[in-house]
């Protein structure tokens, strides 16, 4: 803070409003244990997920810690089969349901969604609360789990593996994937009641941020898509517990069945990570670019788009199941059809940018890392998509590397670039803008050096879930651990000089971005009703540049 | 605002400035949350398509196996009780609550009957050892088993939304302020949550009695 330098009453009175301000936020209003476990403020609820994810994080990131020590060396010497099997499954279970599905809808959306429509709460706050809860008793199972041996199953469950052969305990982590599931059902019903019934007056449909468009899309999944997974794992429970099997092949039945049902949830469930992620960025760049954003309806549709074609394309990840070859086209040309509205999206950020005058804060590089990844994690797609080249590599490190760069490439890094955007809002205080770009390139080096080599090794041939090896894949194996390391280092960061902002970090003022959208009208940290007086709508959502005294100087 | 004082009306939340607009969240909330059972149910007539497409004749046969009788009174119970709650929505709108109190009540009893019905059904099929329940069952075919264990579940899972909808009906009924509410909200949202467990048997009846016919 500069201010603090100057001499006079100028000085002093910045420092007593800041104090006003801080006194008055949701952040003060109540310090027990209770005024936090007992709240129904979105932004209090939204701290609650953010903490119970990011330790999810942790242990999701150990599971990938293992699993990266042990393939160093193409001999089995750091877990036995069964332990690499267990590893790679919890990896996969916990980074899915308890990190990536609720990581920015959970915490940003719900933190945000109000503030961005002008509203006080989400429809329905105690639901809201709720559904923490539940996340949280389902949490609660998945770590007994862990404690308890794990699964071997992977995280997807096949029959009649998981029914029948599994070892483990397959029920209970079924159980807890199965509980989650209603959290993320609540949480997608409240935003949309929420979209639909509190916009501020003038806040039309046309008028809604961009990131506001993307949850409303994925609340869509969220409702339509997770009912279906609960009753494929109520089918998978029935068979295993008490032997009541639809999928049986030992009675006729179907396993493939199960494979269909699955991924009819578990193919959306990819849009539900990258939506969300996609959002974030629409305002990342915007607010770097200070531009309107070009397309505002081709970005808003392409979300609803890819909500629904994602519906239709589960069918490609059973390209080798044996199911009927025209089927397979349709998926595969339904599957290529959801990158146009992606491309749609990268095209539009990218016209943006163009001609901008850019500010290169942390935030933006972190979108840009985004956009760099997301494109190579979809063309990537785009080959598995083709029958030909599916076949190919089909279970190979090839597809582990495509999904990690859209999975951790894309909605991770949106993750960390959203935290930083909005860490002034959420806190009211700044972190060192530095050491976030540098975080932001650190990130962007691990994880290339990470996955990348996953492609070749796949390309190659190297089958995803087997700790041994041939030996001339090791190389390219030291240099993905080694990248696991770095990439590891980067994630590190942020949680560092986060956490140090909070104690020492300057006041951020409402607007330190010079951003538009109705969050960044009220303080920094905002007032438990989020805004003083009713905000009222008059222009729409990116209206740069601003004339608005909390507009940056430079701007 | 008067409409944030009168006492017979449901009283207005937080994030709402207006009832009207709150009513219209609590529908809208319902609506959502019965599009998603409705997908729910959907993956298990998707796995009834399957087994009926994987061999025809022999879920038809399967289908014989059940009492078309029980199904088809139990359809007539579930129909009848859901009009009666329609009953009880127009009459809490009219003000008349005490009518509306009775027509849930017989909301309830047609729904209390159903599941005894269903009970007695289960039962009996447990005793002919068409269910893997209590005793050992004898099927005379494979895939007659596979059916059973699909028309186990899909009842099984139908029963529970049944039993979760006498919960919400008897919520509706004993508070007081619920059925004098001339808006109906509550009251109306039981309603419907019914009406969808009953639109469920609707398509349940013919997937797993009325196959038979088609052999």
């Amino acid at each position: 803070m500069t201010v603090r330098t100057q001499a006079g009453s100028q000085a002093a009175d910045t420092e007593q409003a800041d104090e006003v301000i801080e006194a008055r936020s949701y952040l003060r209003d109540g310090h027990s244990l209770r005024s936090w476990l007992l709240t129904t403020d979105h932004k209090r609820i939204a701290l609650l997920y953010l903490i119970a994810i990011t330790g999810f994080f942790v242990v999701g990131a150990i599971a990938a810690a293992l699993i990266r020590l042990d393939l160093l060396t193409p001999a089995p010497d750091l877990l036995s089969n069964e332990g690499y099997n267990r590893a790679f499954s919890i990896h996969g279970i916990v980074m899915v349901w308890f990190f990536l599905i609720p990581s920015i809808p959970s915490t940003l959306g719900n933190f945000l969604i109000p503030l961005m429509i002008g509203a006080r709460d989400l429809a329905f706050p105690r639901l809201n609360l709720l559904s923490w809860y539940i996340y949280i008793v389902s949490g609660v199972i998945v770590l007994f789990v862990v404690i308890g041996g794990g699964v071997d199953t992977g995280w997807t469950f096949y029959t009649p593996l998981s029914s029948m052969y599994a070892n483990g305990m397959v029920v209970a982590t079924v159980a807890a994937v199965f509980v989650s599931g209603f959290s993320t059902i609540l949480t997608g019903l409240n935003f949309i009641v929420t979209i639909h019934t509190l916009r501020a007056p003038g806040m039309t449909w046309g008028r809604l941020p961009l990131f506001v468009w993307s949850h409303y899309a994925v609340s869509i999944i969220f409702v339509l898509a997770t009912p279906v997974l609960a009753l494929t794992l109520i089918l998978l429970a029935a068979e295993r517990l008490f032997g009541i099997g639809v999928f049986d092949p030992a009675l006729g039945g179907d396993p493939l069945l199960f494979q269909h049902l699955f991924w009819f949830y578990s193919h959306p469930a990819v849009y539900i990570m990258v939506l969300p992620a996609m959002g974030v960025i629409s305002e990342l760049v915007t607010a770097a670019a200070r531009k309107r954003i070009f397309g505002y309806w081709f970005v808003a549709l392409a979300s609803l788009a890819i909500a629904v074609i994602g519906f239709m394309v589960w069918g490609h990840h059973m390209f080798v199941s044996g199911q009927s070859i025209y089927a397979s086209a349709v998926f595969s040309f339904l599957s290529i059809a959801v990158a146009v509205p992606s491309a749609i999206k990268v095209y539009n950020w990218t016209a943006t940018l163009y001609k901008a005058d850019i500010s290169i804060d942390a935030p933006l590089l972190f979108a840009m890392d985004f956009i760099g990844l997301f494109v190579a994690g979809g063309l990537t797609g785009l080959m598995l998509a083709m029958l030909a080249i599916d076949v190919h590599v089909h279970d190979t490190y090839f597809v582990v590397a495509h999904f990690h760069y859209i999975m951790v490439g894309g909605t991770v890094t949106a993750f960390f670039g959203a935290l930083h955007f909005w860490w002034p809002k959420i806190t009211g205080r700044m972190y060192n803008e530095t050491l976030g770009r540098i975080a932001a390139v650190v990130i962007l080096v691990g994880f290339n050096l990470t996955f990348f080599p996953q492609f070749l090794l796949g390309y190659e041939g190297m089958p995803r879930r087997y700790h041994v090896y041939p030996p001339e894949f090791q190389a390219l194996n030291v240099i993905s651990s080694t990248g696991a390391a770095l990439l590891a280092v980067g994630y590190l960061m942020p949680a560092v000089y986060l956490l140090w902002s909070l104690r020492r970090g300057p006041r951020a003022g409402p607007n330190p971005w010079g951003a538009t959208g109705l969050e960044w009208t009220t303080s920094s940290p905002p007032p438990t009703h989020n805004f003083t007086e009713q905000p009222v709508v008059e222009h729409g959502p990116y209206e740069y540049p601003l004339a608005h005294p909390a507009s940056r100087g430079d701007a | 605002m008067p409409d944030a004082t009168s006492p017979e009306l449901s009283p207005l939340h937080e994030p709402f400035h207006t009832r009207a607009r709150q009513r219209e969240a609590d529908r809208l909330g319902m609506l959502v949350f019965l599009a998603s059972e409705a997908m729910l149910f959907g993956g298990l007539f998707a796995a009834a398509l399957m087994l009926r497409l994987l061999d025809p004749a022999a879920y038809a046969a399967a289908s014989g196996r059940l009492s078309l009788w029980l199904g088809t009174l139990n359809t007539a119970v579930l129909l009848t009780s859901s009009a009666l709650a329609a009953l009880a929505v127009t009459a809490a709108r009219h003000g008349r609550p005490r009518a509306a109190v009775a027509m849930l009540a017989g909301t309830m009893a047609l729904g209390a009957l159903f599941l005894a019905i269903k009970g007695y059904e289960w039962s009996s099929e447990a005793r002919e050892g068409l269910l893997p329940v209590l005793a050992p069952a004898h099927f005379t075919s494979r895939f007659e088993q596979l059916f059973m264990n699909l028309y186990l579940l899909a009842t099984g899972l139908h029963a529970l939304h049944v039993t979760g909808g006498l919960v919400l009906l008897a919520t509706a009924a004993f508070k007081r302020r619920t059925h004098e509410d001339t808006e109906a909200v509550l009251i109306g949202n039981a309603a419907l949550y019914w009406h969808l467990v009953d639109v469920i048997w609707i398509f349940l009846y013919p997937t797993l009695y009325l196959a038979r016919v088609n052999a």
